[in-house]
């Protein structure tokens, strides 16, 4: 099984951090993404702190900072569309290396990617430290439906193997001579979108069996109980404790 | 002695009409390996599915002794282990070790107790080590271990297993089969592989068309080529059922 399973993002260590229980960790992240989300896009130096805060949590967890750079590469189309928006925005002009630029163009580009770069590297961070299972059991333990959860987990287990299965087909069609490069060769893709669709849902029922053989009432049984200390909610709430304060000098100062 | 499992005029139609059970009429007595054979299409798997009650037809299904109703629906769960064909399907959490524990789970067992019911489940098919890992990063035969392992772990009186030998290699049949022996539960083995039959199973009952169509012990069933042809079924090439070793 080749690269891209589930845990791609996971990386194995043993820091605090690691060791946190995992809805300390998700209700963290989610505290501190909110605490940024909400700070007004000129307080530049804050979103500063924020990114020195986030940063120092990957070196404790033995994170490098390269594992996450490399990952934040995927809000680039984000970064793309914010770079748009100087060009575009209208009201005051300033002139930037002599080319003329919106001012609130500029601020709304500057908003999006420092919002959006956090938030990112937030969630990397997260998941570099706790592997799926652990975020959707944290996810639970904070009141999110366990269908949603349950369903996500399913996502996770079965993904690869739906992969697998697309792998298939492709082979099965390569073989007999359909290899399809350009988008209106997308009929057959479509079609076999539909088998997929059909395999998927017959093993949905066979797995609902299997569950149901081994006594399932429509509660999944709580497996990865581990109940956080005090002291581990106060580890915890350091991040968006200090992403706090930040948020509240600024305020003050500016 | 009460048998560990019977079924009784057991009738199912699938919802496009088609009869999948015709009366089936089947005795496990405790303790015993029996081994279900027929050929595709015959209603063995719809039969493996009406012994713990997932599928519900017409007539009686009676594990050790308690006849399946609504009632008892979850001890008759308890009693019956079904291993499934695809191994994919039975191993749905994301540790073997969680998969498991799911159905001891189930049953209200937790913390320590849970533990050993997972170790203990892992030990008995040899498969201690596979514990921590998903399920997907496993092979055939390890994938196999652990599906049995989850269905032990509910300490079943029957274990039912479906198509166990599908996807593994000569080497993994052969090792499953000692593993198999080696557990002390009555077991129903559903089977296309007849030498795995006559390895694991004192006797083997012929499904086809939705009925029990022979039964007896193993070594005769398979050596009555006449009725093995009469059913799709036949020996590998080279095979007799009285010179193998059994």
């Amino acid at each position: 099984m080749g690269a891209g399973h589930a845990h791609a993002l996971y990386v194995h260590e043993h820091s605090l951090v690691h060791h946190l229980p995992p809805q300390v960790k998700v209700a963290s992240a989610i505290a501190f993404v909110i605490i940024v989300a909400t700070t007004p896009r000129e307080d530049v130096w804050a979103f500063v702190a924020y990114g020195a805060a986030i940063g120092s949590v990957a070196l404790f967890s033995r994170i490098e900072l390269r594992f996450v750079l490399v990952r934040m590469l995927g809000i680039l189309p984000f970064i793309a569309f914010a770079s748009l928006l100087p060009f575009v925005a209208s009201g005051e002009q300033v002139d930037v290396f002599g080319v003329a630029m919106s001012r609130s163009g500029l601020w709304a580009a500057w908003n999006v990617v420092a919002k959006a770069s956090l938030g990112a590297a937030t969630s990397i961070v997260l998941a570099a430290t706790t592997e799926v299972p652990d975020i959707l059991a944290g996810l639970n333990k904070l009141k999110v439906p366990a269908l949603f959860t349950s369903i996500a987990g399913f996502m996770v287990r079965y993904l690869e193997l739906m992969v697998e299965e697309i792998g298939r087909m492709r082979v099965a069609m390569a073989s007999r001579g359909y290899d399809p490069r350009w988008i209106w060769q997308a009929r057959p893709i479509a079609a076999s979108t539909g088998a997929l669709f059909i395999r998927s849902y017959e093993r949905g029922e066979r797995v609902y069996d299997a569950m149901l053989a081994r006594g399932y009432t429509g509660e999944m049984p709580d497996l990865r109980r581990r109940d956080p200390s005090r002291r581990d909610w106060v580890v915890g709430s350091l991040l968006p404790a200090s992403a706090l304060i930040v948020a509240l000098l600024a305020r003050v100062i500016t | 002695m009460t048998a560990a499992l019977e079924a009784h005029a057991l009738e199912f139609r699938y919802p496009d009409g088609r009869m999948a059970l015709d009366g089936v009429e089947l005795v496990v007595d405790r303790g015993h390996r029996v081994a279900l054979l027929g050929p595709n299409g015959a209603g063995k798997t719809t039969l493996a599915l009406h012994l713990n009650g997932i599928l519900r037809g017409s007539g009686s299904v009676v594990i050790g002794g308690l006849e399946l109703n609504d009632e008892n629906l979850a001890e008759i769960r308890r009693r019956v282990g079904l291993v499934f064909q695809d191994a994919n399907d039975q191993l749905f959490m994301p540790t073997v070790a969680e998969d498991v524990a799911f159905g001891p789970a189930n049953l209200g067992i937790d913390g320590d107790l849970l533990d050993r019911r997972v170790e203990e489940a892992l030990g008995r098919v040899d498969a201690m080590a596979l514990a921590p890992r998903p399920p997907h990063h496993l092979s055939g035969g390890e994938k196999r271990s652990a599906a049995i392992a989850t269905a032990l772990a509910m300490e079943p009186q029957v274990l039912v297993l479906d198509e166990p030998t599908s996807g593994l290699d000569p080497q993994g049949r052969r090792e499953l089969a000692e593993t198999l022996r080696t557990l002390d539960v009555t077991m129903l083995v559903i089977t296309h592989d007849l030498p795995f039959a006559l390895a694991l199973c004192e006797k083997s009952v012929i499904m086809d068309d939705g009925r029990v169509v022979a039964e007896g012990p193993t070594k005769e069933v398979l050596d009555n080529e006449n009725l093995l042809r009469r059913h799709r079924l036949e020996m590998p090439f080279g095979f007799r059922a009285g010179s193998s070793p059994g």
